[in-house]
């Protein structure tokens, strides 16, 4: 599929060759298995599995715990006390459901960074990072949800801020946020269609990351130098890859198994240590808690909506201009959502030739500034919104943008990168030596100074 | 083939542009129902008003009721914020209109503009009756003389309603919003 010279199926019994004819699945799932996969990736290479195994792991929990639960605003708290203190194995189900979604967004976060810091996103790969991107806005909406389905205080007033962002849309913003509610406020009609939506999107989820996986293996896997597997001929590529099967889905599952281990033992020690405690208090319209927070893995985003007020001059500027129909509150909205799509169009607004940062100087010192200031915007975001944390949260979301429509334009033009080997198996030979590579031995008939 | 070639394409063109038409026109009205599905239920939408008795509202106090699934803030003002509210001049204010759907087109946010007649058809700007909802993302805000202006404060981002319960400072855009209100009795209001 990759274009990488490979093996491919052949049946060989006659029972394969009937099934063959007729549908040539095992070819396919044959010829996905067994993938030539660039032989120098990093253990940042982990998390696709990873997610793979969340997404799974969601569906199948989350399909159990629907069977216990009842979407009714008078019945829903009380249905997950039931799901933890009456349903056999309920406690682990209703846990394991509800960090597996910090583990899912743990793994997203890693994979989306790799892809950030190696060039993933760029050419011949532009298409897997857009369904990335989209995914990860899915796995963002259906979190959400699935956050208001316990009914406690932060899931109703969690609903209520959120799907009022919607209602700062100018002229139609009112229309929308009640079409979404059906009705005036968040309610039952909000709470059903949330769990209708929460159990669905999973399953476009999983039709995306089909595509996702289609995508990559039509263009072959990135790697850490970024260079390309050699394609000229059969022997060239072996030496540069090595099937997926058995070498990295071992490696992968070992990775897993690493991360299961600290997972379960948050599931089973600290359950609760990511959650919020307000939200064991039963949903209340009368009542905001004194600090809507909410999950950490919507912290860096909640800090940029709320970072643009009505005194910073970019939003001034927006409001006069448009004549008062872009405020500050839509302006902030502008800027969440702004905040991904610039993420999205990364592919395009990095003009570097040179795909993976281990090559380019200035790219790494920027690279880790980003990643800092992604940390700081988590935490800004948990604190109150007052004294010094929106001007942190405003130079925070600054960097954000410049990093993406400043940084990664400017520095295709201005930076120097660092020579880069010739091929994935000189890259490898340097990193193991040359026993490990001895399968291809085409370096060894033409010698390249390593650098 | 008796037709000349211009005419024969008119016509596919024509058939393309209405078949291509009557689908879409078809898709729509398929969709349409699909998506209303979504918008509030009858029972829902079905107009509700609501008699509050506020003979239990002392001066300085307050009282919550919940009004189409929303909170609504009923406020019997001190002289004290009376005043104070009335120190403001609207062209320092936020928000400079009143907000209010029981006066007609934009009044400006006037304190006696954001307050109700009581039976007799007498404003005193005693009684303060809000939607309370903050104006930025929806939270309920705090009442009692809470935040910098002794009125309301949003806890989620920080805004801060003055003692007639006009935005004074932080991220909501607007002045919190007034029902349609009016007194029935001599103790009861009616919402809606």
């Amino acid at each position: 599929m990759s274009g990488i010279p490979h093996d491919h199926y052949e049946p060989k019994s006659g029972g394969e060759k009937w099934l063959h004819k007729r549908l040539p699945i095992v070819s396919l799932m044959y010829d996905a298995l067994m993938l030539p996969t660039p032989k120098n990736l990093n253990w940042m290479w982990i998390f696709g599995i990873v997610l793979m195994f969340c997404l799974v792991m969601q569906i199948i929990t989350g399909v159990l715990l629907a069977m216990h639960y009842t979407p009714h605003v008078d019945f829903a708290f009380a249905s997950v006390e039931h799901i933890m203190r009456n349903v056999n194995g309920g406690w682990a189900l209703r846990y394991i459901h509800q960090n597996g979604a910090s583990l899912f967004f743990i793994a997203v976060y890693m994979h989306i960074f790799r892809g950030l810091y190696y060039g993933s996103y760029k050419a011949p790969r532009e298409v897997t990072w857009i369904i990335g991107m989209l995914i990860y806005v899915l796995m963002m909406g259906t979190a959400f949800m699935g956050y208001v389905l316990p009914w406690g205080q932060m899931s109703f007033w969690g609903a209520t801020v959120i799907t009022g962002l919607f209602g700062a849309i100018p002229f139609i913003g009112e229309g929308i946020q009640t079409w979404l509610l059906g009705g005036p406020a968040v309610d039952n009609a909000t709470l059903n269609r949330f769990l209708s939506l929460h159990f669905l999107l999973p399953f476009v989820i999983l039709g995306l990351v089909i595509v996702h996986i289609w995508a990559f293996h039509t263009t072959g896997n990135n790697n850490p130098t970024g260079v390309e597997v050699r394609r000229t001929s059969k022997k060239e590529a072996e030496a540069d890859t090595l099937p997926f099967w058995p070498y990295f889905v071992i490696k992968d599952l070992f990775a897993l198994a690493v991360i299961l281990v600290v997972f379960f033992a948050i599931v089973g020690f600290i359950p609760n240590f990511l959650g919020h405690p307000d939200n064991y208090i039963e949903a209340n319209a009368l009542a905001t808690p004194a600090h809507i927070v909410p999950e950490w893995y919507f912290l860096p985003f909640y800090a940029i909506l709320r970072a643009f007020d009505g005194e910073v001059w970019v939003v001034i500027a927006a409001d006069f201009l448009t004549g008062g129909i872009v405020d500050a509150k839509f302006f902030g909205v502008i800027a969440m959502f702004g905040a991904i799509v610039v993420m999205a169009l990364a592919p395009w607004l990095d003009t570097s030739s040179v795909r993976s940062g281990r090559y380019r100087p200035m790219f790494k010192l920027w690279f880790a500034i980003f990643i800092v200031n992604f940390f700081v915007l988590t935490w800004v975001g948990a604190r109150p919104a007052e004294g010094i944390y929106p001007y942190i949260a405003l130079i925070g979301s600054a960097y954000w943008f410049a990093y993406f429509l400043v940084i990664l334009p400017m520095l295709g033009v201005i930076e120097k990168p660092l020579p880069q080997p010739q091929t994935i198996e000189e890259d490898f030979n340097d990193h193991y030596g040359k026993d490990y590579g001895s399968s291809g031995g085409t370096a060894a008939a033409k010698p390249t100074p390593a650098e | 083939m008796s037709h000349a070639d211009d005419n024969s394409s008119t016509r596919r063109d024509f058939l393309y542009y209405a078949a291509g038409g009557v689908g879409a026109v078809t898709v729509g009205a398929g969709v349409w129902p699909l998506v209303n599905s979504m918008n509030p239920s009858a029972d829902v939408q079905a107009a509700s008003q609501l008699r509050v008795d506020i003979s239990g509202v002392d001066i300085g106090t307050q009282l919550t009721v919940l009004f189409l699934g929303k909170p609504v803030f009923v406020r019997h003002r001190t002289p004290e914020e009376i005043a104070a509210a009335n120190a403001v001049p609207v062209e320092d204010l936020v928000d400079p209109i009143a907000r209010n759907p029981n006066l007609e087109g934009d009044q400006p946010a006037t304190d006696i503009n954001r307050t109700i007649n009581d039976f007799n058809g007498e404003n005193t700007e005693e009684w303060l009756v809000m939607i309370g909802v903050c104006t930025h993302l929806g939270c309920v805000p705090i009442g009692d003389g809470a935040g910098d202006f002794g009125g309301w404060f949003c806890p989620c981002h920080g805004s801060h309603y003055d003692s007639a319960g006009r935005i004074r400072r932080g991220p909501a855009p607007e002045n919190l919003h007034i029902p349609m209100v009016e007194f029935v009795d001599e103790t009861t209001i009616l919402l809606g």
